[in-house]
C-alpha cells in the first residue's frame, strides 16, 4: 500500500474533518475506522477499493480456479477433474504429507496437437482481418461524424450505437437471412445475373468476417470519433499553408494524431474477436476454425475441463501481449502527450 | 537581438509613388457566409516590404480577409492578386504565402525542429539544406536549444517564436500573421513587437498582420487599414490615422477622443469656426476640412491636446474660442500621465491627460476644482460622418 496518495490522503482527510462531524457512534466502529485509516484505507482509498474488490472476486479468483483446473486431469466424476492437492497419511492415519500433482500434459497437448495451434493462428488471423476491415469501414465513418456540424453529431453517433438496442443474437441471425442461398443479398446478386442461384456466402470465412466486422464496428468507431473530434482543424490549415495537399495533410497530421484512437479501437475489436464463438458457430462453415469453437467443444462435447482450461489460459496469455502494448501506448500518451 | 526599432532614416512610402505596382491587390472583394456579409466590397493595395496592419474589433472581417489571402476562404465576389497573379483558383498549398496562426497551430506530435522543417520537407528541399535553414531560423528566434522539445513543453512566448520560425523558413514573399501577439502577456508582447519589426526589416518580407490592438498596430505597421463591419473605414500611416481620422469611427477606435457636436458658423479658406453648445465655446480649426455654413459636424479633440489650468489661461483668444470651463470629477493617476474627467457646464464629460512632469504627490489640480480647458487651433479634427 505504498501507492502515492493513499496513506497521506487517509490521514489528511481524518484531520481535516469539520468539527461536529462524527463517524460512528460505537467504540467498535471507531476502532475499525482507526484500523482502516492506519492501513490507509479511508476516504478515497475506500472508493478506489471497490473496483479492486470487484476485479478480485469476479476476475482474479475465477481465473485462479481455471488456472488450477488446467493443471489437473480429466476424470469421469463430479467435478470432472482431479484435485491438485492431496493430503496423504499412512494406514494408521499418522504422519501426513501434502502431495501436489501438477499435470502439465494439457499444455503439452496444446503444443503437440496441431488442432490447437492451428485454431489459435486461425483465430488471430480472422481477428486481425476483421479488425482491419473494421478500421477501413469505421475510420471514414468516424471522420465524417467528427466533421459533421455539432448539432448533427449526436444523432449520427446514436445511429452507430442503435444496433446495440437489439439482441446480438437476433442481429447475427438476421445475417443468416441476408447471406444464405437465395437470401436478401445473394438473391439480389443472382437476380442481377452476377452470380448463379446456388451462390451462398453463408457458412464460410467470408460470412464470419462480415459478421464480426458488423458486430464490432461501433467499438472501432467510438474511440476513433473521440480522438478525431478533438483534432484541431487549424492544424490541417497550417499543413496546407506549408504546402500539403489534403491527402498529404491526412497522412502526416490526421493519421498520426488519431493513432491513440486507432489503437484503442483495434484492441477493442481484436481482443473479443479472437475468442469469438457465436459468430463463427452461426455463420462459419465446417472449415472455419476458431479457438472459441475449440474451447466450446472441449468443455461441452468432450467434457475435458482441464484441456479446455489450458486452452483458455493460453488464449489469455496470447492476448495479454496486445493489452500491454495498449497500456504502454496509453501511458506514453499521458506522460509524453502523444496527441 | 536588440530591443529597439531601427528605423531607416528615410521611410519608404511606396503607396505614394504612382509608378509602384502593388504586391497584393485586393479588388472589390466580398465574402458572405450565408446571409452574413463578413467582408463587404473591400479594395486594398499592399506594397512590397510593407508591414501592413488590418485593425478592427471582433466581427470586423479582418481575419476573414486574411484567410482569403491565405486561400482558406474563397471570395464570394471580387479578386485577389498576389504579385500580379490571380489567386481565385489557387489552393492554399500553391500560394507564395505563409501564415502564422493565432493559435500557432504547431503540430503536437512533432518536435520544434520537425515543425520548422515541415514546410521545407514538403517542398523536397535537400536534407542538408533543410538542416541548415532550420538551424539558422531557430537561431534567429533564439530557440536553438529547444530544437528537440515538443510544443507542449514550451512556454507561450517560445511557441509563438516556433510558429514564426515555421512560417518564415520557407522564405515566403508574403507573411500573414493572425493576432501574432494575442496570447502573450503585456511585457512579452511589447518586446516581441520590436522583434517582429526587426525581423521584417531584416528579411524584407511583406507582412500583413491582423490585430484588434490599436497600440500593436501603431507600433509595428507602416500602414493601417481600420476595418468595421466588413468594410475599410480608413487606410493610412499610424500618424495619419491618429491625427487625421476621417470619421468618428476611426477617431473613437484609435486611442481616446473627445467628440463635440456642433454646427459650422464660419467657413474661410484659412479656418472653420464651429459653434458647439456641448463644448460651451466656439471651436476654431485652422486646417483641413471645409464645410458649408450650417452643416452639423463633430469635432474630435484628443485628450493629450487639451491643456488644463486653474487660472484663466494666458494667451487665450479674446473671443473665447477653444477655451471652456469645467469641474474635475475623476482623476486616474497612471504614473507617467494622469487622466482627468472634467464635467463641462452642459454636462458633457471631457477627458484630458497631463504628463506628470514634476515629481510631486499633491496634484496641482484635484477633485472638484474648476478648471479651464484650452487647446490650439490645429488640435481639433472636423468630422462630417
Amino acid at each position: 500500500m505504498s501507492r502515492k496518495g493513499f496513506i497521506p490522503l487517509g490521514n489528511r482527510m481524518g484531520e481535516g474533518r469539520p468539527p461536529g462531524f462524527d463517524i460512528g457512534g460505537t467504540a467498535v466502529v471507531q476502532w475499525a475506522v482507526a484500523r482502516l485509516r492506519r492501513i490507509g484505507l479511508w476516504g478515497r482509498g475506500l472508493v478506489l477499493a471497490v473496483p479492486y474488490v470487484w476485479l478480485l472476486l469476479f476476475f482474479l479468483i475465477p481465473f485462479l480456479i481455471v488456472f488450477k483446473i488446467s493443471f489437473s486431469e480429466a476424470v469421469l466424476a463430479q467435478p470432472p477433474f482431479t484435485g491438485l492437492f492431496e493430503w496423504l497419511t499412512d494406514d494408521s492415519g499418522e504422519g501426513g504429507k501434502l502431495q501436489i500433482i501438477l499435470n502439465l500434459g494439457n499444455y503439452i497437448r496444446l503444443w503437440s496437437d496441431d488442432l490447437y495451434v492451428l485454431a489459435y493462428l486461425s483465430s488471430l488471423k480472422m481477428a486481425a482481418i476483421s479488425t482491419l476491415l473494421c478500421l477501413l469501414v469505421g475510420y471514414p465513418m468516424a471522420y465524417a461524424i467528427a466533421l459533421a456540424p455539432p448539432a448533427r453529431r449526436g444523432p449520427l453517433m446514436m445511429l452507430v450505437i442503435l444496433p446495440f438496442w437489439t439482441s446480438f443474437l437476433i442481429r447475427v441471425y438476421a445475417w443468416i437471412g441476408i447471406l444464405k442461398a437465395n437470401g436478401i443479398l445473394t438473391g439480389i446478386l443472382s437476380s442481377l445475373g452476377l452470380v448463379d442461384e446456388h451462390f451462398e456466402i453463408l457458412y464460410s470465412d467470408t460470412a464470419v468476417y462480415i459478421g464480426i466486422t458488423y458486430t464490432y464496428l461501433p467499438f472501432m468507431i467510438l474511440p476513433l470519433y473521440a480522438t478525431l473530434e478533438k483534432l484541431d482543424r487549424t492544424l490541417l490549415e497550417a499543413a496546407a499553408d506549408l504546402g500539403c495537399r489534403p491527402w498529404e495533410a491526412f497522412l502526416k497530421i490526421t493519421l498520426p494524431l488519431s493513432m491513440p484512437g486507432i489503437i484503442a479501437g483495434s484492441l477493442l475489436v481484436f481482443i473479443p474477436a479472437v475468442g469469438e464463438f457465436v459468430i463463427p458457430e452461426l455463420l462459419g462453415g465446417p472449415d472455419t476454425l476458431m479457438i472459441g469453437k475449440v474451447l466450446w467443444n472441449e468443455f461441452f462435447s468432450n467434457r475435458d475441463w482441464p484441456v479446455a482450461s489450458a486452452v483458455a489460459i493460453a488464449l489469455l496469455a496470447f492476448l495479454v501481449v496486445p493489452i500491454m502494448i495498449f497500456q504502454y501506448v496509453q501511458g506514453k500518451g499521458h506522460d509524453g502527450e502523444v496527441r | 537581438m536588440t530591443n529597439q526599432v531601427i528605423r531607416k532614416p528615410v521611410r519608404l512610402e511606396p503607396w505614394l509613388d504612382p509608378n509602384e505596382t502593388p504586391y497584393v491587390r485586393i479588388e472589390r472583394v466580398t465574402k458572405r457566409f450565408g446571409g452574413f456579409v463578413a467582408v463587404d466590397d473591400v479594395s486594398l493595395s499592399i506594397y512590397r516590404g510593407e508591414f501592413f496592419a488590418l485593425l478592427g474589433g471582433s466581427g470586423s472581417g479582418k481575419t476573414t480577409l486574411l484567410r482569403m489571402l491565405a486561400g482558406f476562404e474563397i471570395p464570394s465576389d471580387g479578386k485577389i492578386f498576389i504579385d500580379g497573379v490571380d489567386m481565385s483558383d489557387i489552393p492554399p498549398y500553391d500560394r507564395p504565402v505563409n501564415m502564422m496562426f493565432q493559435s500557432y497551430a504547431l503540430f503536437p506530435h512533432m518536435t520544434v525542429e520537425q515543425n520548422v522543417a515541415f514546410g521545407l520537407k514538403q517542398d523536397r528541399v535537400p536534407k542538408d539544406e533543410i538542416r541548415d535553414r532550420v538551424a539558422a531560423m531557430l537561431d534567429m528566434v533564439q530557440l536553438a536549444k529547444f530544437a528537440r522539445r515538443r510544443p507542449h513543453q514550451l512556454s507561450g512566448g517560445q511557441r509563438q517564436r516556433v510558429a514564426l520560425a515555421r512560417s518564415l523558413v520557407k522564405r515566403p514573399k508574403l507573411l500573414l500573421l493572425d493576432e501574432p501577439l494575442g496570447a502573450l502577456d503585456k511585457r512579452l508582447r511589447e518586446k516581441t513587437q520590436f522583434e517582429l519589426v526587426n525581423i521584417q526589416e531584416k528579411l524584407g518580407i511583406t507582412f500583413v498582420v491582423v490585430t484588434h490592438d490599436q497600440e500593436e498596430a501603431m507600433t509595428m505597421s507602416s500602414r493601417i487599414a481600420v476595418m468595421n463591419q466588413g468594410y475599410i473605414a480608413q487606410i493610412g500611416t499610424p500618424t495619419e490615422i491618429y491625427e487625421y481620422p476621417n470619421s468618428r469611427l476611426t477617431a473613437e477606435f484609435i486611442g481616446s477622443v473627445n467628440m463635440f457636436e456642433g454646427r459650422v458658423v464660419e467657413d474661410e479658406p484659412d479656418h472653420v469656426r464651429i459653434r458647439s453648445e456641448e463644448a460651451g465655446c466656439d471651436l476654431y480649426i485652422t486646417h483641413a476640412a471645409s464645410a458649408p455654413v450650417g452643416t452639423p459636424v463633430w469635432v474630435a479633440v484628443r485628450p493629450e491636446k487639451i491643456a488644463l489650468s486653474k487660472e484663466p489661461p494666458v494667451g487665450a483668444h479674446a473671443d473665447g474660442r477653444n477655451t471652456t470651463q469645467g469641474v474635475v470629477r475623476e482623476i486616474a493617476y497612471l504614473g507617467d500621465v494622469s487622466i482627468y474627467l472634467i464635467e463641462l457646464a452642459g454636462g458633457k464629460m471631457v477627458r484630458a491627460t497631463m504628463p506628470n512632469v514634476t515629481r510631486r504627490t499633491d496634484l496641482p489640480i484635484t477633485w472638484e476644482d474648476t478648471v479651464y480647458l484650452t487647446w490650439r487651433p490645429f488640435a481639433g479634427v472636423v468630422l462630417t460622418q
